[in-house]
């Protein structure tokens, strides 16, 4: 092993072990980077969890995080992340849902969970089942949205400032001297999703035009009519020497020179 | 004056002292969310009855500026910096976290040199949020002194973050990788000299409260939680050894050269203030043994890995090396790449666990960064170590669990 990571015990056996006692309600099994993730049914999870604490050492629960994939059909994925203190083990249990579906809530095996809970409620807009609290927690008073979900932009909606004439904190329509801006670096050449400049004549229906070649002399539009159309003089000089030169008036700014 | 004695006399009995239509109800005050034992942007609804605290309910987030979301629009490295401001007490305790969360997606291997010093700087990070934390506890229990006296450590501290990053509290030291520049020998040298002079300070000023008899009072089966509360509740750090658990990160899953390092780790017996006050007192002891053992062993050689793909060359080499310079603006420009896949890093904190839950979807940027903060579940517990204590209790408990909200707002 080549990373300084933290180190927990051996994972040999354990996804199995648990698998089968997660039994019916397990969905999906990943065992990558040395952590192990359940994906579960989610009417199931609070029973899963109950027995993963009860019947298999696992005491804490330290994390519950939201994660946003707009692109699945339930978008939003809850992140359990227990802790052994007993077997130093670590295990992450998932369930997805969507705005509409209530997560049952964990708040009656780990208390812990109330505040956790909340977040990805505020964050996201996860309903949970069973939480008796579920108030919003990080964001303002009175907060409108949900701030975590990949739609929200990150200047958000409105500011707030404290207005001199109303005597009080003023919320506005966020107004920035400048957009946001994110570059992209992203190498075109490991797949960009966009189309790079003068890509997009590439494979339409008119073929590039042919190139302009100067075979003979009279293609290359030079000859005695050139000769003579240059030889005229231009009609901007004419112009130019017919019309007085400009007088320098004193403009605005010379006379504010002066002034000083 | 009789008439109204006589009027009141029928007003009242013996048994029901409450005179008439009188009614008495509780009284809801607010403690903050401008307070100086508050330890920062702190709202907390209390409601007495009397002196004695019936229910609390901490309102925070009044520091909330969405660094989840602002890392999600970085690269990693971009986003490294945002982790400096989340404990500001203890920054490179934070950015440790998250380095080691990066490392383990891409499989980067640290070169030794670098790990002793992210060893040995997350140590002087945990003297330095100690000796503030500590302090600030004394002083929320009325000491003046000790807090006078400790701060001058952690200045001393912060002058050595300043000499090894440039920057006294925001350092971003830590990289992906390493360390982002190797310490001058002076410094290490100069470090090995306060080793041995600031722990008699630090005696100096803690004999001063550890058995002074007012700091007892009112720290001594304050809030005392069980082992079984303190699990269920997500306690970690000081706040669950101080109830008895002996479990340190450190020590049960070290990471970086800690199981290289010899060092205990004390635990409470009743699991009240006063216990979680004196593990920290006796963590800086240890930290300052492990610095010892760290400033000893420390081999030379790379402060960072070499893998021009992850860690930017040095300057010098970029003037002379065309394939330098070209790594170096692909570095400072797109950034690295991280194989897409999710990991959850936990590192001690000063304060406690402290996870990164780290989403990648292959990109140059985090898909999603949960951080797990440590002070969330302890200050979630307000309500419960609160209850049926005086309203003083509650500065000392507030004390005694180490809110920083930066990161707890995040």
């Amino acid at each position: 092993m080549a990373h300084s990571a933290p180190v927990i015990s051996s994972n040999t056996g354990v996804a199995a072990k648990l698998g089968k006692a997660i039994g019916a309600a397990l969905l999906d099994t990943v065992e990558a980077y040395g952590e192990i993730s359940f994906t579960v049914e989610r009417s199931k999870l609070a029973t899963v969890l109950e027995k993963l604490r009860d019947k298999h050492e696992y005491q804490q629960l330290m994390e519950i995080a939201g994660v946003d994939y707009p692109d699945r059909p339930e978008r939003f994925e809850v992140c359990y992340h227990l802790l052994s203190l007993t077997k130093n083990h670590r295990i992450r249990v998932k369930v997805s849902t969507d705005e509409d579906n209530a997560v049952p809530s964990v708040t009656h095996i780990w208390e812990v969970a109330g505040w956790l809970e909340r977040e990805v409620f505020d964050m996201y807009g996860v309903l949970f089942d069973g939480n008796t609290d579920l108030r919003r927690i990080l964001t303002d008073y009175g907060f409108q949205g949900h701030p975590f979900r990949k739609d929200f932009p990150l200047t958000g909606y409105v500011e707030m400032r404290y207005s001199e004439e109303a005597k009080r904190v003023v919320y506005e329509p966020v107004k920035l001297a400048q957009d946001f801006r994110s570059f992209d670096f992203m190498s075109p050449w490991e797949g960009a999703d966009y189309i790079l400049p003068g890509d997009e004549k590439v494979g339409g229906e008119t073929p590039p035009p042919t190139p302009k070649t100067t075979d003979d002399k009279k293609d290359t539009g030079a000859g005695d009519k050139a000769n003579e159309e240059a030889a005229k003089p231009s009609k901007r000089k004419e112009a130019a020497a017919k019309k007085p030169a400009p007088k320098r008036t004193k403009s605005g700014t010379q006379k504010k020179g002066e002034g000083k | 004056m009789a008439d109204y004695l006589d009027e009141m006399d029928h007003l009242a009995d013996d048994t029901d002292p409450t005179v008439g239509d009188l009614e008495i109800q509780n009284f809801t005050i607010n403690f903050g969310p401008q307070h100086p034992a508050a330890h920062g942007v702190l709202r907390m609804v209390m409601e007495l009855d009397g002196e004695v605290v019936e229910r609390v309910d901490p309102h925070i987030g009044l520091l909330h500026r969405g660094t989840e979301k602002l890392i999600e629009h970085k690269t990693y490295l971009q986003a490294l910096p945002y982790f400096d401001r989340l404990d500001y007490c203890s920054p490179l305790a934070m950015e440790h976290s998250y380095v080691l969360a990066i490392e383990k997606l891409l499989d980067l291997e640290v070169p030794l040199r670098g790990q002793y010093l992210r060893v040995l700087f997350a140590e002087l990070t945990r003297i330095c949020n100690h000796m503030l934390n500590i302090g600030a506890h004394v002083m929320d229990v009325g000491a003046m002194t000790p807090n006078i006296w400790v701060f001058e450590i952690r200045e001393q501290c912060l002058e050595f973050f300043e000499r090894a990053s440039g920057a006294r509290m925001h350092s971003a030291w830590f990289r992906p990788g390493g360390v982002h520049q190797d310490v001058p020998l002076k410094l290490l040298t100069d470090m090995a000299d306060w080793l041995d002079e600031f722990p008699s300070f630090f005696e100096d000023a803690m004999s001063l409260v550890v058995d002074n008899r007012i700091f007892k009072q009112r720290n001594v089966d304050i809030a005392t939680v069980s082992q079984d509360d303190a699990i269920r509740w997500g306690f970690s750090g000081p706040v669950l050894r101080g109830s008895g658990v002996a479990w340190d990160l450190r020590k049960s899953q070290p990471y970086d050269v800690y199981d290289r390092m010899d060092f205990e780790v004390p635990v409470g017996t009743r699991g009240d203030c006063y216990d979680r006050f004196m593990v920290r007192v006796e963590e800086v002891r240890q930290s300052a043994r492990i610095m010892r053992q760290c400033l000893n062993e420390m081999p030379d050689g790379p402060v960072a890995s070499t893998d021009r793909k992850i860690v930017p060359p040095k300057r010098a080499e970029m003037k002379q090396s065309m394939e330098a310079l070209i790594h170096h603006f692909k570095l400072y420009t797109e950034g690295f790449h991280v194989p897409a896949g999710e990991v959850y890093v936990a590192t001690e904190s000063p304060k406690g666990e402290f996870g990164v839950y780290l989403v990648s979807d292959g990109t140059n940027k985090p898909y999603r960064c949960k951080i797990r903060p440590t002070a969330f579940s302890h200050l979630q517990a307000m309500d419960f170590m609160c209850k049926g204590h005086m309203l003083p209790d509650a500065t000392a408990i507030l004390g005694a669990i180490d809110v920083v909200f930066g990161e707890c707002d995040r």
